[in-house]
């Protein structure tokens, strides 16, 4: 006998994801889920972004890694309060991982929540969060063919930073290119260029993000 | 990898689903898999394998429907399936296009005894 089901996979992520959203809505903070594959700089851009906004907005951090606290340790740095998130071996966060954060952060003093996934163009993108932006990061040493290898990740993010703009002279890769391929897989998609390393075009991003906020 | 958290939700939908319909066994589960998902079917079968020792899904064969990525033109509305490297519509060559289908991920039916 069939049984006709018609069920969402990860409706039970949803769920909680929605809870998640709700939990951050009556707090009133805004929340950022940052993408990238390893090395993007994800972890540089979450600084340059709470050095460019600290002074408008209370931030707080949750740092997704496989294993290690290494993140959460050069984040705190930065005297704002951060969540590790340990996966043990899973490639990507989930919902109910950032349910268990949220419970560790002081949600009433956050305004700005930065989430750093897990390094990963792959899996991240199936698992929504509760958040209300999706930010990819891609750096010019990956190449600039990415988003025709992870069109589910480059079609779903609400803003693209490509990063390690300083290393444009040293490597072979299309900005043109790139930026008019992302322009028509998503139309929907902010882009910014930015350099983590010298801070080139951080200030358009941070503009962007607190017109977003506001 | 994300395969692992992927079929821990279907067997949690499918044993629930089962149990309310007081199924014996589960024998096939009919998913439908869009192919952007980057889904492994094979992964899906092995984890599958493992999570069901014990239950009534134990031995149940994964069916996948896969779905392959289909577009439509943003300037003339055309629909057509995506080709790796070649997104361009193939009636205007507009390259802008927004993904109608290839994100799929749900489980269609059960086949139950």
């Amino acid at each position: 006998m069939e049984i006709k089901i018609l069920k969402d996979i990860l409706g039970a992520n949803e769920q909680i994801a929605a809870k998640n959203r709700e939990l951050l809505e009556k707090n009133k903070v805004f929340c950022v889920n940052i993408m990238a594959s390893p090395g993007a700089g994800k972890t540089s851009f979450v600084l340059q972004t709470i050095k460019a906004l600290k002074g408008k907005f209370k931030i707080g951090v949750i740092e997704g890694d496989i294993s290690s606290s290494i993140d959460a340790e050069t984040v705190a740095k930065e005297g704002v309060p951060v969540v590790q998130i340990n996966t043990g071996g899973e490639c990507h966060l989930e919902a109910i991982q950032i349910q268990n954060a949220l419970n560790n952060l002081p949600l009433a003093d956050i305004d700005l929540l930065l989430i750093e996934n897990v390094g990963n163009l792959v899996c991240p993108a199936e698992f929504n969060l509760g958040e209300h932006l999706k930010v990819l990061i891609a750096s010019v040493p990956e190449g600039d063919d990415k988003p025709f290898k992870y069109p589910l990740m480059f079609t779903t993010v609400d803003a693209l930073v490509l990063n390690k703009t300083d290393l444009l002279p040293y490597v072979k890769f299309n900005v043109d290119n790139f930026v008019k391929t992302i322009k028509n897989i998503n139309a929907r998609a902010e882009i910014f260029k930015v350099s983590c390393t010298t801070g080139d075009g951080v200030s358009e991003w941070a503009k962007w993000l607190k017109s977003r906020i506001k | 990898m994300h395969e692992l958290a992927i079929t821990q939700s279907m067997f949690d939908i499918v044993l629930k689903q089962a149990e309310q319909a007081q199924a014996k066994k589960v024998i096939g589960i009919n998913l439908v898999i869009g192919e952007m998902t980057g889904v492994v079917a094979q992964s899906v079968q092995f984890y599958l394998d493992f999570l069901t020792k014990g239950t009534l899904a134990e031995g149940a064969l994964v069916n996948l429907k896969m779905i392959p990525p289909k577009a439509q033109c943003r300037n003339c509305q055309q629909t057509f399936e995506l080709k790796e490297f070649d997104w361009a519509c193939p009636n205007c060559k507009s390259n802008g296009v927004e993904i109608i289908a290839g994100k799929e991920l749900f489980v269609e039916s059960i086949e139950v005894a």
